[in-house]
Formats: C-alpha cells, structure tokens, sequence
C-alpha cells in the first residue's frame, strides 16, 4: 500500500466523522433555536420526563449497585497490596461520583432512552407522521425533539446522583458485610473525603450524557430511510454514537475539570 | 389557485417528475389518476413543501410556495396521506382534534372533542371508536380517521391521497359524497388522487392522468370517456394490454 493510501484510509472515515459531527452541532443549533421559540408542549414534556427518567430508574438502580460491588472488592484486593485496604470508602465514593456513576449511567441511558427515541422517531417518519405534524402546523423539532432534550438535561442528573448514591451503598454492603469495615466509620470516611467540585462535576455530566443521549437518538430517527431497515439501521447508529460521544464528553469533561 | 410550471423532482437517479404543468382554480376537485409509483403522492408532497421540487415553480393565489410565510400557508392546507399517518400514541379524538387542541386559535377540550366525534360522524365512524388508539383500528377505519383530521378545521385546500382505497363499495360511496359536499358546499379546492374509476367520476371536475413524469391528458371529467388519448383510455378500463407496461 502506498503511503498516500494508506493516509486516504485513515482520512476517509475521519472526514465522515467529522461531516456527522457537525451536522449534529447544526442540529443541536436547530433544537436550541426551537426551544427558545412558543409553543412548548407540556404534555410531551411530562411523557418525555416518565420515559427518560423515572422508567429508567431500576436499570440505573441495579448497574449502579453491582458496580459499586465490584469495585470495592477490587479496591479493597489492590489496596491489600500496599496496606492499603482502609482507603476502599475513599476510592469507592471518588470513582463512583467523578467517573463511573455518571458514565455507567450515560452508557445505561443510551442503551434504553437513546434506542427507543430512534426507533420511535424513525417509525414515525417512516409512516409519514412527522409529514402529517408538519400539515398540521406543527413543528415536529418543537413537538418531538425538545421535550425529549429537556427530559434528557433535567432527568439525567437525578439519574445519575442517585446511581452515585446507590453504587456508594453497594460498596458500603460488599465493604461492611465482606471486608469487616465498621458501619460508621464507612459512611463517615465516604462523607468527608467528597467534595463540593466532585458531586458539581458528576452532575454536570450527567447533564451533558443526558443531551447527547436524547439529541442523538432524536437525530437519527428524524435522519432514518425508508422503511423496516431504515428503522432498524437509525436505532443502532444511534446507540453506538450515542455510546461513544459520552465517553468521547466524559474524557473531555474530565480533563477540563480534575486535569493538571 | 394552485399552479405548477415546469415541476422536476428526482432521487437519485429516479426521475419521478419530469416537468408537470397543471392549474387547480379555486374551489374546484382535480382528480390525479395514473399507475402506481409514477409520483402522484410525491407531486402532492412537493405542493405542500413536504418534498423540496428540484426545478419549476409552484405558487399558491401567485405566491411562490417555497418562499410563502410557512405558518399561514400550512394553516390553509388539510391532508389525508395515503398510510393514514396517524399519531400513535394519541387516541383517534385527539388525531382528528389535533389541529384543534393546539396553536393560536386552540379550543377548549369539550368543544374540540364535540367537533371531533361530528367529523368521524361524517366519516362513517360510531362516537366509541374516539377513545381507542389508532392501532385497535382496521386499516379502512383508520383511513376514515385521517380524513376526518384532514377536514378537521375546515381547511380552504384539501388534498386525499388514496381516500377509498381499502374501503367497502359503501363506505367508498360516503366518502366520494363527503368530498364532493366539501368542495360544492365549502367551497373547498381539493386535490384527489386515486385509482378507482367510480370515484373519479364521482368526485372530479377535472382530471389529469400522470404518467411518466408528465401529466398525459388532463380535462373535464365529462371528457374522460371520449379522449382519445390510447394511454387514458387503457387506464379507464383497466386493460393489462396497452401503451402502459404491466411490468413496472
Ligand atoms: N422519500 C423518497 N425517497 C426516495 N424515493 C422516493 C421517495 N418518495 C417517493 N419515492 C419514489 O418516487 C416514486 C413515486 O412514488 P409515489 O409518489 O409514492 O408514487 P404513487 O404515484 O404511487 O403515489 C417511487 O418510485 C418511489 O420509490
Ligand atoms: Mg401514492
């Protein structure tokens, strides 16, 4: 292969991905700009916020507890190492707040919110719905995309201060039950080890996840083609660059925020 | 009055309209005939700016629809599309009532409900059919729903795509006297596209035959049965022989 090949090879799906990036920024212009404008649909919102949030809570719920778990017996096995194993409450708490609860539940978000927003979307598009909304005077960016986004950036949060609050206790199970550590002093060495810019950092991405999660999946069911396939094939683009733009945000917010 | 001038349309390489020239005037029934896949939905599309026409123009009373105020021009409009596109996760009163429920001129539930179970009333449909959802309903009766919705709030211009198509001979009937009392005793303008003959004697004032991209004949309907157009005529009386492939 020559080296102007194998430069193209790499460049192409590059430059593709960089074309899809900017049509979702033009997008999320779009759904900013509909936002800002009357009317706002209430009832989508209230329907927007059930299926975001409060459906998604035992998902969140279980991954955040299994997690935390995990992770304490992880910690508690590295930590044994360099004496070190008093240190699980601390590095339970930092990691669940500041990386996992918000990336757990951002991936989780994805998996359940992002899919069905595309399908939903597509399937409507595809049965000329979103022509019908428009016949009747209806934008369909206002009707279907804003609710959804706002759901995502209120709810998301919540989701996740609660998956931070739950994957702490499931540390504190495995760490009190298992591992022989004292249930007060547990809860007061997680208590003073967080600080303020942690839990701000952990909702800030929340929020974040929560956009990107309900913009994608807006996105491409509006983009999707014709038919069953069309359906499917914007369901899954959708998940997958849902999924890796919050871990993609994530790392960025990360070095923004805790980076030297 | 609507015009179109020169009205092109592709996707990719599928050149659906080829340069269609027609005039609506104002309160009269243009009924479209032609087979099926030669653009009749897609030339309604491109009137109501759903699909952007690549080349020609197509005005509304002189104003071009592309650039008209999007709000006011869509106000004016009614459309049954030929799946029904109903919003699923409505029932059938608030589909038919959705134009009704919300924006400026918004009414009050009650009022809209009421003038919603009098349009599916019209329609052929019984006030317990108003609070199911779509999906409980047979293709027919979701159908009648759509065109309720179209009619709704008594738009000016009225388009039905395929308004009989999966219905008994009857119901067919009530239809085509539904849509010939809007445009004489509304005075509605109304585009119909359809492939059964009954309806477009019983429906149109004029009719335009779409094939190949371009209208292939269009006139009175009292003319229909006297062009001597070989591709209309095939058309009318339904021959598998013809100038128009079977195999398409
Ligand atoms: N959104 C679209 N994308 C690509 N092709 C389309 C689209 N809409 C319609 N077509 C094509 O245009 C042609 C005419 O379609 P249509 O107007 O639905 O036919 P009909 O006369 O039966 O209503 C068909 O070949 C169809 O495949
Ligand atoms: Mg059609």
């Amino acid at each position: 292969m020559t080296a102007a090949g194998g430069l193209a090879l790499i460049g192409r799906p590059v430059l593709a991905a960089l074309a899809a990036l900017g049509r979702i920024a033009l997008y999320a212009g779009q759904t900013l700009l509909a936002a800002l404008r009357p009317p706002f649909y209430w009832r989508e919102f209230r329907m927007a916020l059930l299926q975001v949030g409060w459906l998604s809570l035992p998902v969140v719920g279980l991954t955040a507890l299994f997690t935390g778990g995990a992770l304490a017996l992880q910690i508690y096995a590295g930590g044994q190492r360099f004496s070190a194993e008093a240190v699980v409450p601390q590095i339970v708490a930092i990691g669940m707040v500041r990386e996992l609860g918000p990336v757990l539940v951002g991936l989780m978000i994805a998996a359940r919110v992002t899919s069905s927003i595309a399908a939903e979307i597509a399937t409507m598009k595809v049965t000329e719905q979103i022509d019908a909304l428009v016949t009747l005077s209806t934008n369909p960016m206002q009707y279907l995309t804003v609710p959804r986004v706002l759901a995502g950036l209120f709810c998301v949060p919540v989701l996740v201060a609660i998956g931070d609050i739950i994957g702490i206790m499931g540390g504190f199970l495995v760490g009190t039950g298992q591992l022989g550590f004292n249930r007060a002093t547990y809860i007061q060495n997680t208590v003073d080890f967080l600080e303020a810019p942690d839990i701000v950092s952990s909702l800030v991405k929340g929020a974040v996840f929560g956009v990107i999660a309900t913009l994608i999946g807006c996105y491409h069911g509006m983009q999707s083609g014709r038919g069953a396939q069309g359906v499917g094939a914007a369901t899954k683009t959708g998940v997958a660059a849902a999924a890796v733009l919050i871990l993609a945000a994530n790392f960025i917010l990360t070095s923004v925020m805790f980076g030297q | 009055m609507i015009e179109l001038a020169n009205v092109q349309k592709a996707f990719g390489a599928n050149r659906v309209l080829q340069g269609v020239n027609l005039t609506i005037p104002k309160g009269t029934s243009m009924v479209i005939i032609g087979g099926s896949g030669t653009g009749k939905s897609v030339l309604l599309k491109c009137i109501l700016g759903l699909v952007r026409h690549d080349a020609g123009s197509i005005t509304l009373d002189g104003q071009d629809v592309t650039t008209a105020p999007r709000d006011a021009f869509l106000a004016r409009f009614g459309m049954l599309f030929q799946g029904g596109a109903l919003f699923d996760s409505l029932t059938v009163w608030e589909n038919v009532a959705f134009r009704l429920l919300r924006g400026a001129g918004r009414l009050p539930q009650e009022e809209a409900r009421a003038i919603a179970l009098e349009k599916l009333r019209r329609v052929g449909l019984q006030p317990r059919v108003a609070d199911l959802l779509p999906a409980e309903l047979s293709g027919g009766m979701q159908k009648r729903v759509g065109l309720a919705r179209a009619i709704a709030a008594q738009p000016e211009i009225i388009f039905f795509d395929e308004p009989t198509t999966g219905l008994d001979p009857i119901m067919a009937g009530v239809i085509n006297d539904l849509i010939r009392e809007i445009v004489v005793e509304m005075g509605a303008t109304a585009m119909t596209i359809t492939h059964d003959m009954t309806s477009v004697r019983a429906i149109a004032d004029n009719v335009a035959m779409l094939h190949d991209g371009l209208i292939r004949w269009t006139g009175p309907v009292g003319s229909l049965d006297s062009a001597d157009d070989p591709y209309v005529q095939q058309f009318i009386h339904g021959r598998a022989t013809g100038p128009i492939a079977a195999v398409r």
